[in-house]
């Protein structure tokens, strides 16, 4: 079974997500920060990241910067999940080593497009 | 409501000018389509304004109301492996064949022009094949075709099947939307097509593609619309179909993802000419 760590400081964002990517067949765990969800990585690394942009203590961008610089950290494919809707911010992320950029408001189709999009979902529901 | 005598009138009509199959039991879709051309067209109702065609017989109006139920679904990079096929295979090949002059590509239905123009994105992104086409978008809608041609695009749709970098590469935030590059704009040319009309005044392409739109047509419908795309085909040209669509009548060459040829052409690409538009055929039509 695929893994998706999810990493957002709301909790409603990591409810709704872990629903979304149980459905589609993934082993969720959640992280409210970059920190919390650096100390997950070292453990073991995800197959995915859906990765918040603004969060306390470590946030987003930097949470992906340090996550590529780790032994194994450039194997997640790394999906931003972010309010942030400017076309010079998401190219940031993506310079930054991000894979994919979602904006909120999401929904199912759109994370499991991305998703399909890299590789991880065989099958796309039409 | 719309009563099901309003609704058969409706299917009817559809059938009639666009080989459209429109189930009259399908009151949901009839009443939502149809409201927002009742609203457009200052009538109080879906009911009203079918009351006032069935009065007038106006010409205008109906083909509103057709265009307005025939409007398809789209996204961009529908069916991913499609694109890889085309950008890997096929272009490249119709290119080589055609030997330096422009490769001509249709997009039959092109709804709100997704379609073209993630093929626009991709010949953008290739060296060598950025130049060497022509690109063409067709539909029945005079609002799907406006708004293909302003390439504006909601937060919604350019995050489905729109890779994120595509989207930083060729687009800009414009308010809440977000808009195409005049570059990629600038790649397409756009008309108002019915595919009952005679299609062989286009000229032939070698790359079509109708993905959209057959599986909603009526069968008698589907199988005039096929054979007038096989006679549109350019010698070596190929046509996509949706992965659902089949292709009676046409030589398969890649049915898994919907790639086919004209009866008797699955051979070679080659340099035959094609046979150009004729009078009024001209794709270059401005809206």
């Amino acid at each position: 079974m695929k893994t998706c760590l999810v990493v957002d400081d709301s909790r409603v964002i990591r409810k709704v997500s872990r629903r979304i990517l149980e459905d589609l067949g993934f082993e969720v765990a959640e992280a409210s920060d970059g920190v919390e969800a650096m100390a997950w990585c070292s453990a073991v690394m995800p197959d995915v990241i859906l990765l918040d942009w603004i969060m306390p203590v470590m946030d987003g961008l930097e949470f992906v910067v340090r996550l590529r610089g780790e032994p194994g950290g450039e194997t997640p494919r790394v999906i931003f999940c972010s309010g942030e809707t400017e076309i010079d911010r998401i190219r940031e992320a993506l310079d930054a080593g991000a894979d994919e950029y979602i904006m909120k408001p999401f929904d199912g189709a759109i994370v499991a497009g991305k998703l399909h999009d890299l590789g991880l979902l065989e099958e796309l529901a039409a | 409501m719309i009563d099901p005598m309003d609704r058969a009138f409706i299917s009817a009509l559809c059938l009639a000018r666009a080989g459209l199959r429109i189930d009259p039991d399908r009151s949901y879709l009839i009443e939502g389509r149809l409201a927002s051309v009742a609203r457009r067209e200052g009538f109080a109702s879906p009911v009203d304004l079918i009351q006032a065609l069935r009065a007038s017989g106006d010409e205008r109006l109906g083909w509103a109301a057709v265009e307005a139920m025939a409007m398809p679904e789209t996204q961009f990079f529908r069916d991913r492996a499609v694109f890889d096929h085309l950008a890997n295979e096929v272009l490249p090949a119709l290119a080589k064949a055609r030997e330096g002059e422009p490769v001509r590509i249709w997009s039959v239905a092109c709804g709100t022009g997704q379609e073209i123009y993630s093929l626009a994105m991709m010949l953008a992104e290739t060296p060598g094949l950025a130049d060497r086409a022509e690109l063409f978008g067709s539909d029945l809608s005079e609002r799907s075709l406006e708004k293909a041609q302003a390439g504006l695009y909601s937060q919604f749709e350019v995050q489905r099947g729109l890779p994120a970098r595509g989207l930083v590469r060729h687009f800009e935030k414009r308010g809440e939307g977000y808009a195409l590059s005049p570059r990629i704009r600038q790649m397409v040319r756009w008309r108002r097509v019915n595919l009952l009309d005679d299609l062989s005044r286009f000229g032939q392409f070698d790359l079509l593609l109708c993905r959209n739109v057959l599986g909603a047509m009526a069968p008698e419908a589907q199988v005039r619309v096929r054979a007038a795309l096989g006679r549109a085909l350019a010698p070596g040209g190929r046509l996509v179909l949706g992965l659902k669509d089949g292709g009676e009548l046409l030589t398969s060459i890649a049915p898994e993802i919907g790639l086919y040829a004209a009866p008797g052409e699955g051979g070679p690409m080659n340099v035959e000419p094609r046979r150009m538009a004729t009078g009024s055929g001209s794709m270059v039509v401005e809206l």
